[in-house]
């Protein structure tokens, strides 16, 4: 049995009283003596050439105390692309400068070409909309395919093409894949779009800068899922502001699901405004600034083939896709669709070959990069949709080909064809207790219910595997990262015995606060009440890499424990010197050091004390103090797998889409907080859901965002959910982290869609419905069933 | 710049306001009672949910002179007189009902005005009033749960 808020418990979140009382501190509750309002003019084009800018204006207007534009940035650096891909011919991808704001052109609608610094924020726009900007108005780069024929038309003039790489993996597989593919008894085919997506994470992006004349230190609030990252693209990249000299932090921040991983230029900008003013410079976006200008998700275009024999063995995949970086490289945007999504193509089979194409090409439309699952769901999806179309042409049972296929459980650590070496998995077992959890059994029965009241019922089968918890450095350096991916902790022992644990993982919740003290608990046998957690501010954190790709219990909760036992180590020599014994005589259990075969003991806050009061103390071999750094650089990626199913019903008179239940086993490894874990699930779940049944970002030819407000952009509410019936009981855990945890914040997005759509395709499929694009919108489905008559 | 005069939480306040500022930000902005949040410049996140005489209104939606005289409850109003979490409160946390916490004061408003008005809401019923209130952490589930648990309890 787990203490009652150690490992395995699931005490009551911590955080949750000051959100609940409506004193949760997020950037935009920060008001700050005598600070002003920045507020941004935008362009209304997706295309267009900057002939000139008058401010005129707009600076004689009331309140007004300064006027920005992209002249007054030239001399600073871009925001940079954090992966370095090469091209399948050796060339490295084109890296277009993105400045603070725009300057030449404007690429994208709301791409920020002046801004506006004011007294009141009422000032600020209005001045910002006096503004006057020439802007030649250029034919807009939209369709992909278009953008890469046409190089006449160009997003960036300097790198003459709108392709930013042509990328293969594994490029060596290339013939072989494409031999077996031409030899097989059997190929699938299915084209697919995997839907561009607006993160919308509830709280808008916000950042206040506050400059300090007197010491020449800039702090910035900001809304980010990794101040440290963030500090140090700004100081090493963008505005050369050294590190010593900026601290950033990111307090409450309302949810993140990657679109706050980035630098974006607003910070910078507010960086640079309350240094000329001497001023706190506070700028919150509206919710149209966030739908045009949050880097958004998804948006891939892809061929897969799937090759097999008559019975349905894997034979090879191959896959080319089309993947829109957006205007401008958003910091992760070129490891989303080619590291995180070609190494996981092989999905939880042995297949032998795969291989992945993907061109990246510029558009003028918002930069797109890491949401949610982050390439891994636009792999999961390609995959288990051509298996799924695969089976049926078949005639074999969905389950059965998956199972024929799987990777077993004796087969771990098992090297993919795509190059990852999985460390553990147990995908039968998943899928068994996906059988007991979805009475499959009762389908035929339930849809023949359905029938009766003139409903299509059908139901979708999936299994994903994805590798997160990013990442061992060396590895990710070998790919392209420009930055390592560890993370750090410390751990203070206080003088009193109670403790601060300082965390690089960023808690935008996830429930850090609540879960942390539960590891470093057990190990130090203390109530967890006694420990809190520090995270988000850069001046008190030794450095991180932050919170995204489900990291933060794999690498930033491993950093907690080697940072514990650092302390465990030295309270260790402590306590043998308290007791007159040495080192190697002393058990630490449960809070207790004693000498081995004797009734001697001290507690650990008697060592804690020793260790701050140290009068009798081994000083010549021990320094005073109990507080331990660690940094952990994981050894492999972790590999979270699981098995879900979908039943839907259909409307066919309207196309309307109900989901009936939902059903999700997940191996996410080993489980510190059940409670956390459910909810991190349940969410990626409703997140899988929207992308599968009604979210689409939608551009017109034009490059107009037509899916920019809440009354466009359908987001899911709670009527368009089930109850989700999940388990997390078969778990194997990570070989290589001392936790054994692998990750959960993605799963839920990364195996839910093909779910609802494989559902949606097997309730149709008597019509001859192969496949339906996403969202599986009522007009979609029903123009599907009308098509198939 | 007009004077204007209502309850808050049970305390008598006035400020200067534009005519074109809204309750929502006059609480935030002036009152300091930055619990209600801004979600969205269309009124229809709900994150700004408040209530107005007794009612859950956006607080988006509603310019602050149109509360003159009105007895106005925002999310830091909901505890108990001795500083617990209310009911409603104490539901979310007990079951996990959210994550980042951005959307919560207005789903416990949300919350508060059902169960006033239905004290043994359906499931369906719930997640139908809930419409008007966007989270994007949690799929709802744990919310859904919440309120049925407050609801058991209030009876
Ligand atoms: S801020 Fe009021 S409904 Fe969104
Ligand atoms: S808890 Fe984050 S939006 Fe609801």
């Amino acid at each position: 049995m787990p203490k009652d808020n150690g490992i395995g418990a699931s005490p009551k979140r911590r955080e949750d009283v000051r959100f609940l009382t409506g004193r949760g501190r997020y950037v935009d509750d920060i008001k700050l003596q005598n600070q002003c309002f920045a507020v941004f003019a935008r362009s209304q084009v997706a295309h267009g050439i900057i002939k000139s800018i008058d401010t005129s204006e707009a600076e004689g207007m009331p309140g007004v105390l300064a006027v920005f534009t992209g002249e007054d940035f030239t001399e600073v650096g871009g925001n940079p692309a954090g992966w370095l891909i090469h091209s399948r011919d050796g060339e490295p991808m084109k890296e277009p400068k993105r400045p603070v704001l725009a300057h030449g052109k404007v690429r994208h609608v709301g791409d920020a070409y002046a801004a506006v610094i004011a007294e009141t924020y009422e000032q600020a726009v209005e001045a910002a909309e006096a503004i006057d900007a020439d802007i030649d108005e250029q034919d807009a780069i939209v369709d992909m395919a278009a953008a890469l024929a046409n190089s006449d038309n160009l997003v960036h003039d300097e790198i003459e093409t709108n392709q930013c790489f042509d990328w293969g993996w594994i490029e060596d597989n290339r013939a072989a894949t494409d031999e077996a593919i031409k030899n097989a008894p059997h190929v699938t085919t299915l084209e697919l779009i995997n839907n561009r997506l607006i993160p919308n994470a509830m709280e808008p992006r916000a950042s206040t800068a506050d400059y300090n004349p007197g010491t020449g230190h800039y702090t910035l609030y900001t809304t980010s899922q990794n101040p440290h990252l963030t500090r140090l693209l700004i100081s090493a990249f963008v505005m050369g502001i050294p590190e010593n000299k900026l601290t950033i932090i990111a307090p409450d921040v309302g949810g993140g699901f990657g679109s706050k991983i980035f630098h974006y230029g607003e910070e910078a900008l507010v960086l640079a405004a309350s240094k000329k003013l001497g001023r706190p410079v506070r700028w919150t976006a509206s919710r149209w600034e966030s739908f045009l200008t949050d880097a958004h998700g998804r948006d891939h275009r892809t061929t897969i083939e799937l090759a097999t024999d008559k019975e349905g063995n894997f034979l090879a995949f191959r896959t080319s896709t089309l993947a829109n970086v957006g205007a401008y490289l958003s910091n992760f945007s070129t490891v989303t669709p080619t590291i995180l999504h070609g190494t996981v193509i092989a999905g939880n089979y042995t297949v032998p070959l795969t291989y992945v194409n993907v061109k990246a090409v510029f558009t003028n439309t918002a930069p797109v990069d890491a949401y949610r699952g982050a390439g891994r769901p636009e792999a999961t999806f390609s995959v288990e949709r051509v298996i799924d179309k695969c089976a049926r042409e078949l005639g074999i049972d969905p389950i059965e080909i998956r199972r024929k296929n799987f990777i077993k459980k004796e087969q771990f650590p098992f090297l993919t064809a795509a190059g990852l070496e999985y460390d553990s998995g147990d995908y039968h077992a998943l899928m068994d207790k996906l059988e007991e959890m979805a009475d499959f059994d009762g389908f035929e029965a339930r849809k023949a219910e359905s029938a009766k009241r003139g409903l299509l019922r059908g139901l979708g089968i999936n299994t994903y595997v994805e590798a997160c918890g990013l990442a061992p450095s060396n590895l990710a350096g070998i790919l392209g990262s420009r930055v390592g991916l560890y993370e750090s902790a410390t751990v203070r022992v206080n003088a009193t015995g109670n403790i601060s644990v300082m965390t690089g993982s960023h808690s935008h919740g996830q429930g850090h606060e609540t879960v942390f003290p539960q590891i470093v608990a057990d190990m130090l046998g203390m109530s967890a009440d006694d420990i809190d957690i520090v995270h988000g501010d850069t001046s008190k954190i030794p450095f991180g890499m932050g919170t995204y790709g489900s990291r933060s219990m794999a690498v930033g909760g491993s950093a907690i424990v080697r940072a514990t036992e650092k302390i465990i180590e030295k309270a260790t020599k402590i306590a043998a010197h308290m007791m007159e014994a040495g080192d190697g005589d002393i058990e630490f259990n449960d809070g207790v050091f004693s000498v081995v075969g004797t009734d001697k003991t001290v507690t650990f806050p008697e060592v804690a004390f020793k260790a701050y009061i140290p009068h009798d103390y081994p000083i010549d071999k021990l320094e005073p103090g109990l507080e331990e750094t660690a940094f952990y650089d994981p050894g492999n990626f972790t590999y979270p797998s699981g098995a879900y199913a979908c039943e839907v019903e259909i409307d066919p008179d309207t196309g309307k889409v109900t989901i009936c239940s939902f059903s999700a086993a997940d191996d996410v490894g080993n489980v510190i907080n059940p409670m956390i874990v459910e909810g991190q699930i349940q969410g990626g779940l409703g997140q899988g859901i929207g992308q599968a049944l009604v979210e689409n970002c939608v551009y017109d030819e034009n490059g107009q965002l037509l899916s920019g407000s809440y009354m466009d952009y359908t987001m899911p509410r709670a009527d368009d959910m089930p109850f989700f019936n999940v388990d997390q009981s078969c778990l194997t855990p990570c070989t290589h982290n001392p936790l054994g945890a692998k990750g959960c914040g993605e799963a839920g997005a990364i195996g839910s869609p093909p779910t609802v759509i494989n559902a949606v395709v097997d309730a149709l499929s008597h019509l001859g419905v192969t496949h339906v694009d996403m969202p599986a919108s009522p007009a979609r489905v029903w123009a599907a069933i009308q098509a198939a008559k | 710049m007009s004077s204007v005069s209502m309850t808050v939480n049970g305390k008598s306040v006035t400020g200067e306001v534009e005519d074109r500022t809204l309750l929502s930000t006059f609480l935030r902005e002036d009152l300091h009672l930055t619990g209600t949040h801004i979600g969205c410049d269309t009124s229809q996140c709900g994150a700004c949910t408040v209530h107005v005489n007794g009612k859950a209104v956006k607080g988006c939606t509603m310019l602050a002179l149109e509360a003159e005289g009105a007895d106005v409850r925002t999310i830091e109003g909901m505890a108990n007189d001795d500083g617990s979490l209310g009911v409603i409160q104490a539901a979310f946390q007990e079951h996990h009902g959210l994550q980042c916490g951005f959307c919560t004061p207005g789903m416990v408003m949300a919350a508060d005005e059902l169960l006033k008005n239905n004290s043994n809401p359906s499931e369906t019923e719930i997640r139908k009033y809930l419409s008007g209130n966007i989270c994007r952490c949690t799929g709802y589930h744990n919310i859904i749960k919440s309120i049925q648990a407050a609801a058991a309890q209030l009876g």
